[in-house]
């Protein structure tokens, strides 16, 4: 590692007025223009945000189950569990089969099939969010309905980002399992381990890392998903404390009321922008820190 | 590239002989209402591209402050959205466009008309099965608006309810998102803007626009005021408007800004 960075500083170096300068310079104006745009963002959430620092606090959002901001009440709790309750519910029915996806094709499918399942998943993960929404409102939510109105739900949320996040799970455990040193493989093979014990206690603990990167990818996309989720998971401002309860999302919060919100509903809303935007930043990076480490590991 | 510069003075020429029939540089402002600036933002745009030079300052803060400030002269315009009460006559109001909503059921629902009272202990969970009202035995699902919406205030004031009393199952935000939950739920009740619930219910989505106190909720009936659950969008202004708020107010009534007009879901007033 350090090795190759060095080699590749010293050829910039002897480079400096030629091509590669040039591309280089070129290249670090670009990126250091996006992370600018990222920082530019936090700010402006930071700053939009800032009315309820100073004026009503954090307690304000603490106190209470209520959200009537025309009433005066930010009870934001409600929204931050069922935030939480649609991420957990998505990620523990999405990894099984994601993986449970990923191993098939990776050790089990004939060529065919497992060229045919990558490209169903790709086609899932480009799905836009909102025509999940609108599948979810006009099939799954009436189905959920006949079971128990009002069918729109915390499972059908669930159900709705399970799909939505079933591609992420899949094709970086996929990723992740092909990554895998051959020599490790066949190490187990010359054990006589058999085909499942390969698989158990060495390929998925080899990938281990890379898997659980993605799952952390994957969590992320499910709490920052706002359109599916406003559309079928009911929006009433309670904590879920049922499948069939109507819930509101965080996200869901910010969509439904920014465009008629004003003075500390707006900046509450902001607020609660900046709080999503740092639990994505958090699993984002250890999600970063997973694949770093599986780098490494396969080094 | 001769023609394009000829169609660029061309133009800058027109632009200054329109904006010179009002002063150069004028501003003109409007508070009050938040149901009515939305709109008065749209229209304002479109008045201030026709009028370089122009600017048009929309403010937000309740009916009760448009009339308060037309009336002292903090603002050009008041932005009201209901009609003028017999105390507020030194005032003259203008009416842009009227909004209505409709109380909507899924179509299989055998319930024909709902009292006040009746959709009051509906939207309060007094009632929470359609037997109690005349319909079959199944729960009824309760569709409200989002805080911030005008068509939830409208609803609230007509029925002296607080956004809080309401026992909602299911929280929509705009009118396309009402008709989609209440045709996919037999057992739903909502209201969205009958502009929007007139269109969907002629084109063959389950709904059923339910009539208040024996008035079909119709487009034609929200304009022509006849409709409860309706009112006046309106400007207002003190004595003679200046010639400059005389020019927006005269804009905002003409069929120009009609799409503008539908586009936020009200009523114009004639109609095309």
């Amino acid at each position: 590692m350090i090795l190759s960075k060095h080699s590749f500083l010293s050829r910039l170096k002897a480079n400096r007025h030629g091509t590669d300068g040039i591309v280089s310079a070129f290249l670090s104006v670009l990126a250091g223009l996006s992370a600018l745009l990222l920082f530019l963002v936090v700010l402006f959430l930071v700053r939009e945000s800032w009315p309820v620092f100073s004026r009503g606090g954090w307690h304000m959002f603490l106190s209470g189950q209520d959200w009537y901001p025309l009433e005066g009440k930010f009870g934001l709790v409600p929204m931050v569990f069922a935030s939480l309750a649609m991420m957990t519910g998505s990620v523990i029915l999405a990894v099984p089969f994601g993986l449970a996806g990923a191993i098939f094709v990776r050790f089990y499918a004939p060529p065919v099939l497992a060229r045919a399942y990558k490209i169903v998943m790709a086609l899932l993960a480009g799905i836009p969010s909102v025509v999940f929404g609108l599948w979810g409102l006009t099939i799954l939510v009436p189905m959920i309905a006949h079971i128990q109105p009002p069918g729109s739900s915390l499972l059908a949320a669930i159900l709705i980002l399970a799909l939505m996040i079933l591609p992420t799970v899949a094709l970086t455990s996929l990723a992740a399992l092909d990554a895998i040193p051959r020599n490790i493989l066949d190490g187990a093979q010359a054990l006589a381990m058999s085909r499942k014990g390969q698989i158990l206690f060495v390929a998925i603990p080899a990938a281990r890392a890379g898997i659980i990167g993605g799952i952390l990818l994957a969590m992320a996309r499910a709490l920052g998903e706002t359109m599916a989720v406003l559309m079928v998971a009911g929006n009433v401002v309670q904590n879920p404390d049922s499948l069939f309860a109507p819930v509101r999302a965080l996200t869901a919060n910010i969509a439904l009321e920014m465009a008629y919100a004003t003075d500390l509903h707006r900046a509450s809303l902001f607020a609660s922008g900046l709080f999503l935007t740092g639990v994505v930043f958090l699993l984002s990076w250890l999600a970063f820190q997973a694949s770093e480490r599986a780098r490494y590991r396969s080094l | 590239m001769k023609i394009k510069l000829f169609l660029l003075i061309t133009g800058f020429l027109t632009v200054f002989s329109v904006s010179s029939a009002i002063a150069e540089g004028s501003k003109l402002v409007l508070t009050g209402s938040s149901t009515v600036a939305p709109l008065a933002l749209e229209i304002a745009k479109r008045f201030e591209k026709g009028n370089p030079g122009i600017r048009v300052d929309v403010q937000t803060g309740g009916s009760s402050r448009g009339i308060n400030d037309a009336r002292k002269g903090l603002a050009d315009i008041g932005m009201v959205s209901r009609a003028l009460k017999p105390e507020e006559s030194d005032l003259t109001p203008y009416t842009v466009a009227m909004d209505g909503i409709g109380i909507i059921v899924h179509k299989s629902n055998p319930v024909q008309k709902l009292s006040d009272e009746q959709i009051i202990s509906i939207y309060t969970g007094a009632v929470e099965n359609w037997k109690e009202v005349g319909g079959t035995d199944s729960p009824i699902t309760v569709v409200n608006k989002a805080e911030g919406r005008s068509t939830l205030e409208l609803f609230l004031h007509h029925f002296s309810l607080k956004n809080s009393d309401i026992k909602a199952d299911v929280v929509i935000g705009d009118n396309q998102q009402g008709i989609k939950t209440v045709s996919g739920n037999p057992g739903s009740i909502g209201y969205v803007s009958i502009g929007t619930a007139e269109y969907e219910e002629r084109h063959g989505t389950p709904i059923r626009l339910l009539p208040m106190e024996g008035v079909p909720a119709t487009v034609d009936n929200v304009r022509d005021g006849k409709f409860p659950l309706s009112r006046q969008l309106n400007l207002v202004v003190k004595g003679t408007p200046s010639p400059l708020a005389n020019a927006f107010i005269d804009f905002a009534q003409s069929k120009d800004v009609h799409d503008l007009i539908e586009a936020q879901f009200f009523v114009p007033l004639e109609s095309e």
